[in-house]
């Protein structure tokens, strides 16, 4: 437990700043603060020493493996965290003219040419500044690509999808329309022919979807939509189970986003900065967002007038730091290694899923992609997957995602990615097989988990029915 | 207050309590328990048409908003303001103080499409 | 690359799964799916990887700048990147479990206790993308709390908020957007009267303005509350260390690009979208909230709350299908912040004050440049060029200066007028090269 850092605050100074006259030299008087913000006051050291603290209380990738289902935590290289914050990186201005800002461009430029490559999909902008954000892009292009079409007012998205499809179809103005998946986990063709139709406007699923299984009629799928004159969006959250393998083009996908803190290595920061791009097909390239690079030869520059584009989805043109990460992952490629990344993510998660299936068997009791989803054993009704959740943290392990996708019952998503070693998938099943028994012998010790964290079981009812959300 | 055998009920475990052309409305008690601790009641406002089937309210837990369905047509004369201060009230007695809204039915009709007390629980 | 196993522990865990090759688990996806080639360029090992990118990177030139327009200039204190960098940090995830999580929870809860105390407002959340879609937000809140579906916005707003709206909200969930005209660089507070008699939801004010100018926010606030809108505030974080904050002038939401405070420019991104409200707003803010509760033995904590708003439980219904924040760049805005303290902060925005009106002052005295707007600024301010701006900031880059934003670009009648930015990071020396590179035009 640290104290707040208000209440360390004794009144030091750390960071000065030397030799500014007073603003009412400058200033009428009305314009100016009258209070003073209540912001603390520390030395340098007791304010590094505060932070340096604050995050030892975090597990994070470094420290942990970390199998949360759907958020690709994999390595994240340090020498991209030195090659990103190269000075001449951080320090342009992104009002520099074209001229000075070559290199810069040259990786947006050439970073674009290689998701081409990867995906099929033919243009990209890398302005949205996440994942959700790219399908609000995308569901805008649809949107712009429809306009004069006034009936198709529909976004389709089957119960497996993330939360932020329908809450991005319904952003863009869209009806979103659920459709629900088969016994084996996937999109329910005739489910899905009943509300395909004239009004459809797109059709979002992600592939492989949620529940870490392909949807072996995608091409099946993606004929129908495309003969009902709609769109098929693919959310590229689970890409690393494809990556190197299948260009998603392939499979009829007419745009889809990418999260380059997922597939691309760049990290999470708790929480973002992370970046999304958009990819289209050929047709709907004008409808991109403004300031894409483009090279003639000699030069590169930013295209910022076109009418038809769907304009800026944020101010400026992305988010550049990530972008040179993902850049920087991409080269470390060729042809034949980029597909040992998805291969590998795969094997790892089928080798956990067989290794569990005495314990906690997966949903879908059959091979997966590039992550499972398990379950609670039926004849153990007492055991949730929230309590296996908060006992892997006592075992020194991050919990998986839990009670996602909403048609798993005690759902526990576990994603391994290709980094981790044999060695700790191991010690990750035998901590599952711990927790199985324990559960047997005496629920209680997991009903009260964790017990070794800092903190124990959180009253979230007390934070919900009375907000503290400041100092 | 709002005695559970007098009131009648969705299937989506709202409950009616009528009286002449007015009805009080709240949620069942197995709901209340389903949702576990409520954190926040989104309520409808005074002099909005609510339709029978149709979502008016949000009710809130930590991890879950469940809509709240009208078990009637009509207009909203009153909400229960308490909520707003302290929505536990409709753990503590979903048929007490934590009624959530008073309507002027609209049509009487739609009480029949109702269920007793009885046949509520049947289908629990 | 960045395996995990070696090739013989793979080759146990083929065992163990029952199979040969790992090609059988892919036996679902079409056969004439996986014949794509991928025609990528040679692989390069981390050696070669950083030449490369150095030799990138020493294609851009960075120019002595003298553009802000959106993304600022100001110095970062070695402690922010020293903390921010930790991979305890760096490579966690978003804090949905709490146990795993206290340091970054602590660090969300402080970035939202300082945003509040800085811009005097009641609530902040975990931040947002940018400021451009903060105010998006902020605007789609409004429309929701007033049931209204049009809204007032300062001419003086940047252009790139307005095309960011315009992007959000035509043909979408149909927001109209008014502008409020300028008169002589600040707002026409006629006009605004004038638009008000139409019931609207918000007005969006920008206080400093794009063109730098500082508006009577008192004023204007009371005249949007008389005609019962709410008032949105987009301001600069930096210069609250000396300004009237927007929770003085009564602002119901403030919003606010964050970069300034610690974060590098990095060609525009990533950005922080600061976003504030009143208390009573709260249920109608999208994003992130930490907030303060208990553990079972009673001990303080952290954790997310109130998230019945957002989309992973609203899903359709969700105000935003946001669903991440800035936490790194919050994190170093917080960082920053409590670095300077309120101290610092007084200091660093009373030194961009001063060097803006010493600028403003040297080049006023150069012949054919001229001050466009006589009102109060903080630290940019718009000149009168004697030759178009555009080839104003062309010439000077030959020199290594970025000269500012060229509103040539907004309005053909201002083709002549320059915006100007000068911070704390600017010394007597780069004013005077920049003053003697200007008289020699």
């Amino acid at each position: 437990m640290e104290k707040l850092i208000i209440e360390k605050s004794n009144g030091a100074r750390a960071v000065v700043f030397n030799g500014a006259k007073t603003p009412e030299t400058f200033l009428d008087k009305k314009y100016l603060r009258k209070n003073s913000p209540k912001l603390p006051e520390l030395s340098e050291l007791d304010i590094v020493r505060h932070f340096t603290n604050l995050s030892r209380l975090n597990f994070c990738l470094d420290t942990h493996f970390y199998p949360l289902g759907s958020c690709t935590m994999k390595y994240n290289p340090k020498s991209y965290d030195v090659l990103c914050s190269l000075e001449n990186f951080t320090s342009i201005h992104p009002l520099t003219p074209a001229d000075y800002t070559q290199g810069t461009l040259e990786i947006i430029y050439n970073f674009e040419k290689l998701l081409k490559e990867i995906t099929g999909l033919n243009a990209w902008t890398l302005q949205p500044a996440a994942g959700a954000h790219g399908e609000f892009t995308g569901a805008l292009i649809a949107r712009a690509y429809h306009a004069k079409d006034k009936n198709r007012t529909e976004i389709i998205v089957p119960d497996t999808a993330h939360g932020t499809n329908p809450a991005t179809a319904a952003m863009c103005g869209f009806k979103v329309v659920n459709i629900k998946s088969n016994a084996r986990g996937r999109v329910d063709l005739e489910e899905l022919k009943k509300v395909l139709g004239p009004k459809t406007a797109m059709v979002m699923l992600t592939l492989p979807n949620t529940a870490g299984l392909f949807e072996y009629d995608i091409l099946e799928i993606s004929k129908l939509v495309h003969a009902a004159g709609a769109l098929l969006y693919m959310d590229g959250a689970n890409l690393n189970a494809l990556i190197g393998l299948v260009k998603p083009a392939d499979m009829g996908v007419d745009i889809m986003h990418i999260n380059l803190h997922k597939t691309f290595a760049a990290p999470h920061g708790g929480g973002g900065p992370g970046a999304g791009g958009v990819g289209v097909r050929e047709e709907l390239k004008d409808l991109l967002p403004l300031g894409r690079v483009s090279f003639d030869g000699k030069k590169y520059s930013l295209e910022i007038k076109n009418k038809k584009s769907i304009g800026q989805v944020k101010s400026f043109w992305g988010n550049v730091a990530i972008i040179i990460r993902a850049y920087a992952y991409l080269r470390q490629f060729d042809g034949k290694t980029l597909g040992e990344i998805a291969k590998n993510a795969v094997l790892n998660a089928n080798y956990i899923r067989v290794k569990l299936k005495d314990y906690f068997p997966a949903f879908f009791d059959e091979v997966c992609m590039h992550e499972c989803v398990f379950t609670t054993p039926k004849d153990m009704p007492s055991l949730k997957a929230l309590y296996v959740a908060k006992r892997l943290l006592d075992l020194g392990f991050h919990a998986p995602t839990i009670y996602f996708p909403l048609i798993v019952p005690q759902a526990l998503m576990v994603e391994p990615t290709e980094t981790e070693s044999k060695q700790t998938l191991d010690a990750f099943t035998r901590a599952m097989k711990q927790i199985f028994e324990e559960a047997k012998k005496d629920i209680s010790i997991l009903e009260h988990a964790p017990h070794k964290t800092e903190i124990g079981v959180i009253d979230e009812v007390l934070a919900a029915r009375e907000p503290n959300l400041k100092w | 207050m709002y005695n559970q055998e007098k009131c009648k009920f969705s299937k989506t475990h709202e409950w009616a309590f009528v009286e002449g052309d007015t009805a009080v409305c709240g949620i069942s008690d197995h709901a209340q328990h389903e949702i576990s601790d409520i954190v926040f009641v989104e309520l409808p406002k005074v002099g909005a048409k609510v339709e029978a089937g149709k979502s008016c309210a949000v009710i809130e837990s930590v991890k879950s908003a469940a809509d709240f369905y009208a078990p009637l047509s009509g207009e909203v004369i009153q909400v229960n303001e308490n909520l707003n201060g302290n929505p536990a009230l409709i753990n503590q007695a979903p048929h007490g103080d934590g009624w959530i809204f008073k309507i002027k039915i609209s049509n009487a009709k739609e009480e029949e499409n109702l269920l007793s007390f009885d046949a509520y629980k049947a289908t629990l | 690359m960045f395996n995990g196993s070696s090739k013989e522990n793979q080759g146990q865990m083929l065992g163990e799964i029952g199979i040969t090759s790992v090609e059988e688990l892919f036996k679902d996806i079409p056969s004439s799916l996986k014949t794509a080639k991928f025609n990528l360029p040679n692989a390069l090992d981390e050696q070669s990887l950083t030449k490369h990118i150095k030799e990138l990177a020493s294609k851009n030139k960075p120019l002595l700048n003298f553009a802000g327009a959106g993304i600022y200039e100001h110095f970062i204190p070695a402690v922010v990147n020293a903390i921010s960098s930790r991979g305890e940090f760096l490579t966690a995830y978003t804090p949905y479990q709490a146990q795993a999580s206290q340091g970054t929870l602590q660090a969300i809860y402080e970035y939202q206790s300082s945003i509040c105390a800085l811009m005097d407002m009641e609530v902040s959340n975990a931040s947002h993308y940018d400021g451009a879609t903060a105010l998006a937000e902020a605007v789609y809140s409004a429309c929701q709390i007033k049931g209204l579906s049009n809204v007032l916005i300062s001419a003086g707003l940047n252009p790139q908020y307005k095309q960011v709206l315009k992007t959000y909200f035509k043909g979408t969930r149909e927001i109209k957007f008014t502008e409020v005209s300028l008169n002589n660089g600040t707002l026409d507070l006629e006009d605004l009267k004038t638009k008000l008699q139409t019931p609207r939801a918000a007005f969006v004010l920008a206080t400093p303005n794009f063109f730098g100018c500082l508006e009577e926010a008192s004023k204007i606030s009371q005249i949007v509350h008389n005609a019962n809108a709410l008032l949105i505030s987009v301001v600069n974080p930096i210069s609250l260390g000396i300004l009237e904050t927007p929770g003085f002038y009564d602002s119901d939401f403030a919003v606010a690009e964050g970069q300034c405070l610690g974060n590098a420019m990095s060609f525009g991104g990533p950005g922080l979208g600061i976003f504030t409200c009143k208390k009573q707003y709260v249920r109608y803010m999208p994003g992130r909230l930490c907030g303060i509760t208990k553990d079972d033995k009673g001990n303080r904590c952290f954790v997310l709350t109130l998230q019945a708003r957002e989309q992973h439980i609203r899903r359709e219904r969700a105000a935003s299908n946001i669903c991440s924040n800035q936490a790194l760049c919050a994190l170093n805005a917080l960082i920053y912040l409590s670095l300077l303290g309120p101290k610092g902060v007084k200091e660093v925005a009373s030194l961009n004050l001063e060097k803006a009106h010493n600028l403003a002052k040297e080049i006023s005295k150069i012949d054919g440049f001229s001050i466009k707007y006589q009102k109060p600024f903080f630290n940019e301010f718009v000149i009168n060029c004697p030759i178009p701006a555009k080839q104003v900031i062309s010439k000077l880059a030959k020199k290594g200066i970025l000269a500012g934003y060229d509103l040539g670009q907004v309005d053909k009648d201002l083709k002549n007028c320059l915006l100007i930015c000068v911070t704390e990071t600017k010394t007597e020396a780069d004013i005077e090269k920049f003053v003697s590179c200007l008289r020699g035009i």
